[in-house]
């Protein structure tokens, strides 16, 4: 089928998985709601606020798994039609499987919390199937306004599911610190497409870039743009010295929430990052560069560093993730196309590692928000060694061992940044790397060669079925992807032809 | 004419950025924060006088996610005040600033 944008009635074609997101959000919560469900859980046994919640989360995964069809069927079709505001390319597609693959981990490791916690889980399901209908749109956007539009429907979805558990003070705090620096760094974001509206005369971005490269642009008003659309962005990413809101939201958040965001709300803020400064400001890399380059060698530093003296797990692996920002930011830095290939594919790595490593957390803290601290771990691994072995091979990956696919994924980052001569970066990413050996090590030692005080301290911990199914698929896809990297890189590869044309890597060494 | 609006856009901006990091106060903070949004709807008008119909239509989208934002951080500050009685942003002992 051939997608003829000026046709209206192709646009539904094209936004296929994300309308049928939508759709079964709201079914979803419009069953959540409705008499009949509360009705027949009443009947079940007790008040409302002990039905499982089991059936809604299942439905969402079907609405998912048409979301995955609708992505499927994308690949056959042909675009015509060239600057419109939806891109049908397979960056954009790949793209949509990771938030898919992270929606999907996200909802099967919730069912215990949701119920255990007893929150309301037809609006939980729902908001995290919108959520990720706003991350679709925002890396399929060819438009500013697409960009905007996707990136606030994303946010304010997961500003309310990080206030979620409304009788956690916790919950509450994280989701104000989230929402306000999270509006803020929009308004940011906002003046900056405001001034490259102002000096390019368009919010399409490959017309930017072609105002851009024709010299059509005004400089003066390209700079504080890039500028201010770069803050915007690196809030959303959280890299130094915009992480503030990292940890604490981290913390704050219901755990199967911050599992989830950690990891796909950073891919969907680093995909529609390099889109638009790939495609659109490509002419001006001379510019952003420098900018990047910093930003890039802070993050790893400064996160790498802050992590190693953190004692509560939740804020250890939120600096961590600040610290794979500041791994991602390297890909961007190099613009070029095996940058751009290795970010995809460390962004599938990391969504697998860091999910899975966050639902061992959960499982340990009993599904609820407690033994959060890393001397918790003590002797875990001899009590629970399935799971003991699972924790330590996603701590592995995210530390890159070799033999896990977070190795391979560091490989391609530092295969981009020689490509564009970034050698004083590539030092910095290694050395980073392993001084983060010790803070992910540290964890596994606790929990394998410590002695346990107390017996039966882990003897609480429950499994259940949907996610150990999560577990067991992140665990084999992380050593699938560890020692057979060809065939996703390949995929993550011919997802990027066709992006675009990358001037980057034109100067190199530093700024 | 579009230089008066823009400097006075620019000043609009700046001002809630300097409202945001000096207020400590949730509402007042959330307040500035949407004088930046406006300060961004000025300007874009002000370019549509010259770039055509694009910018107009963009602040109508600004503004209904405007709404919303406003719709979902009035919650969560309520739900604030529930647990501590009061949106003073320092008071937050629990998790660090």
């Amino acid at each position: 089928m051939t997608i003829d944008f000026s046709r209206q009635l192709h646009y539904v074609w094209a936004l296929l998985p994300e309308i049928i997101l939508c759709v079964s959000g709201m079914v979803i919560l419009v069953v959540g709601v409705s008499g009949r469900y509360r009705h027949a859980h009443m009947a079940a046994g007790g008040s409302i606020e002990s039905k499982s919640g089991d059936d809604l989360g299942w439905l969402a995964l079907l609405g998912l798994l048409g979301a995955a069809m609708a992505n499927a069927w994308l690949y056959s079709v042909t675009e015509v039609g060239e600057s419109s505001m939806i891109a049908v390319d397979r960056f954009r597609l790949f793209s949509n499987w990771i938030f898919l693959l992270a929606a999907v981990l996200g909802i099967l490791i919730s069912f215990a919390y949701v119920y255990r916690q007893r929150l309301q889980a037809g609006e939980f399901y729902a908001l995290i199937l919108f959520a990720t209908a706003g991350m679709m749109f925002m890396v399929g956007a060819r438009d500013l306004i697409v960009v905007f539009l996707g990136l606030e429907v994303m946010s304010i979805a997961v500003y309310t599911l990080t206030a979620f558990n409304r009788r956690d003070r916790k919950s509450a705090e994280g989701g104000l610190k989230y929402f306000l620096l999270g509006a803020f760094s929009t308004g940011f974001l906002l003046y900056g497409i405001a001034l490259v509206y102002g000096a390019t005369g368009s919010t399409n971005v490959a017309v930017i870039g072609e105002a851009i490269s024709n010299g059509e642009a005004s400089m003066g008003l390209l700079s504080p743009a890039v500028a201010l659309l770069t803050i915007g962005f690196a809030f959303k990413v959280s890299a130094i010295p915009f992480h503030m809101w990292t940890p604490d939201v981290y913390e704050g958040a219901p755990a199967p929430v911050t599992a989830w965001m950690s990891a796909a709300v950073k891919a969907a803020a680093f995909v529609a990052f390099l889109r638009v400064f790939m495609v659109g400001f490509d002419a001006i890399y001379a510019l952003w560069y420098p900018i990047l380059w910093w930003l890039a060698a802070i993050t790893m530093v400064g996160a790498n560093l802050i992590a190693l003296v953190q004692t509560n797990i939740k804020r250890m692996l939120a600096y961590s993730s600040i610290a794979h920002t500041g791994y991602l930011l390297v890909a961007i830095a190099a613009a070029n196309e095996t940058a751009a290939a290795g970010m995809l594919f460390y962004l599938l790595v990391y969504t697998l590692m860091n999910m899975g490593a966050f639902a061992i957390v959960m499982s340990v803290s009993h599904h609820s928000e407690e033994r959060l601290y890393i001397d918790d771990y003590v002797g875990f691994g001899w009590s629970q060694p399935l799971l003991g072995v699972f924790l330590t091979v996603f701590l592995l990956s995210l530390a890159g061992f070799p033999g896990t696919g977070g190795f391979m994924g560091k490989i391609y980052l530092l295969l981009g940044a020689a490509e564009s001569d970034l050698w004083i970066l590539s030092v910095i990413l290694v050395l980073t790397t392993v001084v983060s050996y010790w803070y992910y090590l540290r964890v596994a030692w606790v929990m394998w060669m410590k002695d346990p005080e107390t017996e039966g301290q882990h003897n609480r911990i429950i499994v259940p079925f949907p996610m150990r199914f999560a577990l067991l698929a992140s665990v084999g896809l992380i050593l699938y992807v560890g020692i057979f990297p060809s065939a996703a890189l390949e995929f993550a590869r011919t997802s990027i032809e066709g992006l675009g044309t990358f001037g980057g890597g034109l100067i190199g060494q530093g700024p | 004419m579009i230089n008066e609006a823009l400097v006075l856009s620019s000043l609009l901006f700046v001002l809630g950025t300097f409202g945001v990091l000096v207020r400590r106060n949730a509402i007042i903070m959330f307040l500035c924060i949407e004088l930046q949004l406006n300060a961004v709807n000025l300007a874009f008008i002000a370019f549509s006088r010259l770039m055509g119909i694009d910018g107009q239509v963009f602040v109508f989208f600004v503004m209904t996610v405007a709404a919303a934002e406003a719709a979902v951080g009035l919650a969560i500050i309520i739900s604030v005040f529930r647990h501590y009685e009061t949106v003073n942003v320092d008071n937050f002992k629990l998790l660090r600033w």
